[in-house]
């Protein structure tokens, strides 16, 4: 009964062995090959620039690039037949084809938009040398020695560490009756919603938490996650959750309004992300501008110079942006705003001073994904030296010590020896919450 | 009063049809329809949708930045997109080679009534485990015995998410529709929990692979794909028409009475096709793994497991009408993605409207194939026609 399909198999299998032998007979070696020349210069009449993304403008994140990018080639006077953008490709093999179709048509200038894009987007790179990969939130560029391979991100942490300060002091406006400055640590508990896990979101909390623990010393947060970048019942559920368990503020860092959206239903003031939400608890939101980045790259292509392999945008380039103030924000935020900006971009200030952390809840953990291991400290708890896993080597081991020194101020050098964020500590102050389950 | 009423009503049969809502044609069962008829119905559809959605795509065509587009470039578009480089053919016969994997994972199943739906749960286990090979074993042994490893597994995979709802089908007689779906969610879950189990970068991705790739016949990898696909696509054919498998599969499909009554062992009939339709979804999983390296993800079917579903349904599950099918829905999805490029659409929303309208369109071809609409007579009553019919009636006796 099973004659024929076993033979059918069999046949299969001996087709493929066939090939896959002489397969690796003929199996090449490849070196990286370090010394390339600058790129010749590209006309700006004859530049073509193509940005892949996810999803299409209905995610704000990808709307986000969108509206970059048009705007972009817009300021640099590229025409609408210049440019194109093609939506909703999948992180897998189709990124690869679609960046080498547009390789294939001309295009001397490609982008894509997701974490994902990037292993698709460094094969594309290997094979058309002459073409500039450009990829967003990427960590293997810096290491990847392809010289038309760039990544890029932008210092974000800045920009939450300041919406950290507007959500601080709305904390004083509401609770600190007799203003001497301080409320009791009950009122200063704060909740945030957080998609996954993963550096990019821990480094945004954590700055997010020491911009509102610079105003109120006693704060704590609680974090819950979602699992999902976009999912707006979870979203709203879980900051319900926080909410019942006496988060007095919420920000999130997901791309739905379910945040917004409970917290407007509860009159609790909400700190979003990526853009203002038009509700009135709102106070301020940090985003991403990726119109310099864009504007550097194609300027790179037109002059004939090499593009940064791996570009940080900070709030110095406008990288990093925060909104007007909502109208829950506090009385004179706008003035201790720009005075701590300031700061940050003279260096005077960094987030992620170690002297204002401590960390002793993370070398005490003893879990599975614990890095206990990677963190040394001193007797008060604070960070002296961390191992982060800035190259993607593969092993998912800490390799780089980022604690720095720099004019009296010792600090965890996030975004430096990489773009895409690395710092991944649960500080002390910071407790993980259980998963909400969503209701239907 | 009522009898008087009823006996009243059936004399006056003028009235009954001033009551009745009567529209101006009726619809005929057709018992046969001539070849050419056929392909002009289905040219007319397929003209009709074509022309509709380039009017759709125009009049939703962002019009800032002074390029407007009209419904020429609608049309180049859509022919660039699958033919408009070499690559860009290649990636189309591609595509269309690995839509045909999978209807013909779907067609024996289909043919005796098996409605199963869980191609790409199927195909994604095939994917998960031809993965974990190349993940786990990849550089401990020579690159053909890995393959042969990827192979045997995915191959297995997709036969035992297939045989589970067979066998539940055949003993418990439990809807295989329902059941092959659901099976679909465990695999992805499947999927998902080996990800945060092994992957433990935290980046939620499964990385690419360097092991366990098939070796390339043409510059873009697609050659051995389509040959075995296309084989496969004719040995399908052969089997499901000249084999005794093959008209077991039919009788059970017609009636499983007729199929007990002439001594056919219905119960392994289901299991041995399934057995064989997971083993297609596992291959194609294979493929889709082992062609380039890829990362595996919830994802990686494209969804090629309910497309099919649909090349199979239009072909009517012959194999070879496949060939059309699979070469129309895989031009339609490549077309659109460069149309939606170059019409500056940001989002596939129009693609997905423009898409479904041209299914929607060929799909109720199948009722004017099988059915003809016949203008009323004049006098337009039900009456008459009887009338009409029995005085025909009575002329023949």
């Amino acid at each position: 009964m099973f004659k024929k399909i076993l033979a059918l198999a069999l046949a299969l299998m001996m087709i493929l062995g066939c090939v896959a032998v002489l397969a690796s007979c003929g199996k090449k070696t490849d070196t990286p090959d370090n010394t390339v020349p600058d790129p010749d210069p590209v006309p700006l009449a004859e530049l073509k620039t193509a940005l892949i993304t996810l999803h299409g403008d209905q995610s704000t994140y990808d709307k986000n690039f969108i509206d970059a990018f048009k705007t972009a080639c817009a300021n640099k006077g590229l025409t609408t037949e210049q440019y194109s953008i093609v939506t909703d490709i999948p992180e897998g093999d189709q990124c690869y084809d679609k960046a080498a179709e547009f390789a294939d048509d001309g295009y001397q200038l490609v982008f894509a938009d997701s974490f994902g894009h990037e292993p698709y987007m460094l094969k594309a790179a290997k094979e058309f040398k002459s073409v500039q990969f450009c990829h967003a939130t990427g960590t293997q560029a810096h290491t990847a020695g392809v010289a038309n391979f760039h990544d890029a991100f932008a210092s974000i942490y800045e920009g939450r560490y300041l919406a950290g300060v507007a959500a601080g002091l709305k904390l004083l406006e509401m609770y600190d009756t007799d203003n001497d400055g301080a409320i009791t640590d009950d009122e200063a508990k704060i909740g945030y919603v957080g998609a996954w896990p993963y550096a990019e979101v821990i480094s945004g909390y954590t700055s997010f938490f020491l911009g509102v623990k610079s105003v109120v010393s006693n704060a704590t947060m609680q974090v819950r996650y979602t699992s999902s970048w976009y999912d707006e019942k979870a979203e709203k559920q879980t900051a319900l959750a926080l909410i019942d368990d006496g988060c007095k503020l919420i920000s999130q860092h997901a791309d739905s309004m379910g945040a917004p959206t409970a917290c407007e239903e509860r009159s609790i003031p909400n700190v979003s992300y990526n853009g203002a939400t038009g509700t009135n608890t709102f106070v301020i939101a940090s985003k991403i501008n990726w119109v310099p980045y864009f504007e550097y790259a194609i300027d790179c292509v037109i002059n004939g110079k090499k593009i940064s392999a791996d570009y940080t945008g900070t709030i110095g380039t406008d990288s990093v942006q925060i909104t007007a103030l909502g109208t829950a924000a506090a009385e004179g935020t706008q003035a201790k705003l720009d005075e701590v900006k300031a700061q940050l971009v003279s260096g005077a200030l960094k987030v992620f001073d170690c002297s204002k952390f401590t960390v002793k809840n993370a070398k005490a953990d003893t879990s599975a994904f614990s890095k206990a291991s990677f963190i040394t400290m001193d007797e008060e708890g604070h960070l002296t030296a961390y191992l982060a896993d800035v190259d993607d080597d593969g092993t998912y081991t800490g390799e780089t010590n980022v604690i720095k020194t720099e004019g009296g101020i010792t600090y965890f050098a996030e975004s430096d020896g990489r773009s895409a964020p690395y710092f991944d500590i649960i500080i002390d102050g910071i407790s993980i919450g259980a998963a909400v389950v969503v209701e239907e | 009063m009522e009898p008087k009423t009823e006996k009243h009503l059936s004399t006056d049969e003028k009235a009954i049809s001033k009551k009745r809502l009567e529209l101006p044609f009726h619809i005929v069962k057709r018992s046969n329809i001539a070849l050419w008829k056929k392909i002009l119905i289905y040219a007319a559809a397929l003209v009709g949708a074509l022309l509709l959605s380039a009017i759709i795509c125009v009049a939703f065509s962002p019009k800032s930045g002074g390029s407007s587009k009209n419904i020429g470039d609608f049309f180049k578009f859509l022919f660039n997109g699958a033919f408009g480089t070499e690559r860009k053919t290649w990636l189309f016969l591609l595509e269309m080679a690995l839509l045909l994997g999978v209807s013909m994972a779907l067609i024996p199943a289909f043919k005796m009534k098996f409605w199963n739906l869980g191609g790409n749960g199927q195909i994604l286990m095939g994917c998960l485990c031809a993965y974990a090979c190349s993940y786990w074993l990849g550089g401990k042994m020579p690159d053909w015995l890995l393959l042969i490893f990827m192979f045997v597994t995915a191959v297995a995979a997709g036969i035992l998410w297939a045989l589970i709802p067979a066998i539940f089908k055949a003993v418990f007689n439990t809807n295989e529709t329902l059941f092959t779906l659901m099976m679909n969610y465990i695999a992805v879950g499947i999927v998902l929990y080996f990800r945060a189990a092994w992957i433990k970068n935290g980046s939620g991705q499964y990385p690419t692979l360097k092991a366990g790739i098939l070796p390339a016949l043409d510059q873009y990898k697609a050659l051995l794909t389509v040959i075995i696909f296309v084989v496969l696509t004719i040995l399908m054919f052969v089997y499901l028409r000249y084999s005794k498998h093959g008209y077991e599969i039919s009788v059970v499909g017609e009636s499983v009475n007729t199929a007990k009554y002439v001594g056919i062992n219905v119960k392994a009939v289901i299991i041995r096709t399934m057995i064989l339709s997971g083993a297609i979804a596992g291959l194609v999983g294979f493929f889709l793994i082992a062609r380039t390296g890829a990362g595996l993800s919830d994802n990686s079917p494209n969804n090629m497991g309910f497309t099919a579903i649909m090349t199979s349904w239009l072909a009517s599950f012959n194999p070879l009408l496949m060939f059309l099918t699979c070469f129309f829905i895989a031009f339609i999805n490549k077309g659109m993605i460069q149309v939606s490029t170059g019409f500056k659409f940001t989002n596939n929303s129009i693609a997905n409207i423009v898409v479904g309208l041209i299914y929607f369109f060929v799909i109720a071809c199948a009722f004017f194939i099988n059915y003809k609409i016949v203008p009323r007579d004049k006098s337009g009553n039900k009456q008459d026609l009887e009338k009409k019919f029995a005085n025909q009636i009575k002329g023949v006796k």
